[in-house]
């Protein structure tokens, strides 16, 4: 039972990054935390496996395994839009640089182009 | 020419066997002509150098939106232009069409004037692309509120004044409806002027992939999904 609340505020969770305005610097503290708690988680689940089943059971899930799953999809997810958000802005930079390096290198024919101008 | 006050934008993608001829026959009728080389593997922008237009080059291709963009800077940062026609580099449009927008806009001092080619005409145009654009329009009409009878037609007319507030932020294709979005938004004059698209072999292989309409759709989406914040 209290896994579904976990679950869904969890899903909840997800939905207000994807809308959130990426690059604010919380994204990347954010994805190490959970970086590291997935190191940490990792290497505490296989030294004591009977731990997760006993957590998993401590919030209503029936195998250690079926909770090291929905974990691994929550985790799944929110790398993705994480990474999604992070390529766009790149995107977006990459534009702005490409333009300016363009308008910097702009050619003209000096004969014809521009009467009166400058 | 009484056209010294116009800017034509041409963005152009590895468009090497048809660019000079869209340049010279441009070039007949306005003074001022900046080619936007997207990134072009082949000699496009030494070409339309050649041909008599300024050339701004991408150093990435980045897309259809994005040269636009670029463009619309330099025509506000670079030309002392009044009016800027936008000319896809394909050569699908006809250049009397362009003057005959540009008149328009001048006469009534217009932000935007769009070309339309249903409501004039339009030749050999596939029947997909032509229910695919159908689709498209009733997009726009809803997206917008304006009752716009063409869309993502690349010849525009745009003023100084429009391009000032406009800011084309979709790199690829979407950038159309974003356009158009910014009229209704800044509440810009506009009409719409039959013209007449020709989609010759050229211009269908190197056109849009229906299938690309996925692409619009889904960059419209995630972009809204995103300004929302």
């Amino acid at each position: 039972m209290i896994i579904k609340i976990l679950l869904i505020a969890g899903a909840i969770a997800f939905g207000f990054l994807f809308v959130r305005r990426p690059g604010a610097g919380g994204h990347l503290a954010l994805r190490r935390v959970l970086g590291l708690m997935v190191v940490v988680g990792g290497i505490f689940a296989v030294l004591f496996p009977e731990a997760v089943t006993a957590v998993a059971n401590a919030v209503g899930v029936g195998r250690g395994t079926d909770l090291v799953l929905y974990v691994l999809v929550m985790v799944f997810l929110f790398t993705s839009v994480s990474l999604y958000q992070r390529i766009s802005t790149l995107d977006e930079q990459i534009t702005q640089l490409t333009r300016h390096l363009a308008l910097l290198t702009a050619r003209e024919d000096p004969v014809d182009q521009k009467p009166g101008h400058e | 020419m009484a056209f010294d006050n116009v800017c034509v934008v041409v963005p152009a993608y590895n468009e090497s066997q048809v660019i000079a001829t869209t340049v010279s026959d441009l070039r007949k009728v306005f003074s001022r002509i900046v080619v936007v080389d997207d990134g072009s593997s082949d000699d496009t922008a030494d070409l339309a150098l050649a041909a008599g237009a300024a050339v701004v080059r991408h150093p990435l291709n980045r897309g259809q939106g994005a040269a636009l963009q670029t463009g619309f800077d330099y025509f506000l940062q670079h030309t002392p232009a009044d009016l800027c026609v936008t000319f896809d580099g394909d050569g699908q449009h006809r250049v009397e069409d362009a003057a005959t927008m540009v008149t328009i806009a001048a006469d009534q001092a217009l932000d935007v004037v769009l070309a339309s080619r249903f409501l004039g005409r339009t030749e050999d145009m596939p029947a997909s692309r032509r229910l695919l654009l159908r689709a498209a329009i009733r997009f726009s009409r809803v997206a917008t509120q304006l009752p716009l009878t063409d869309t993502h037609n690349g010849l525009r007319v745009l003023s100084r004044n429009a391009l000032r507030k406009v800011r084309l932020t979709h790199d690829r294709m979407a950038y159309a409806t974003e356009l158009e979005v910014a009229i209704s938004k800044h509440e810009l004059s506009w009409a719409e002027v039959p013209t007449t698209v020709v989609y010759t072999e050229y211009s269908r292989a190197r056109g849009q992939t229906n299938s690309n309409a996925i692409n619009i759709l889904f960059d419209l989406a995630s972009n809204r999904i995103r300004s929302s914040r």
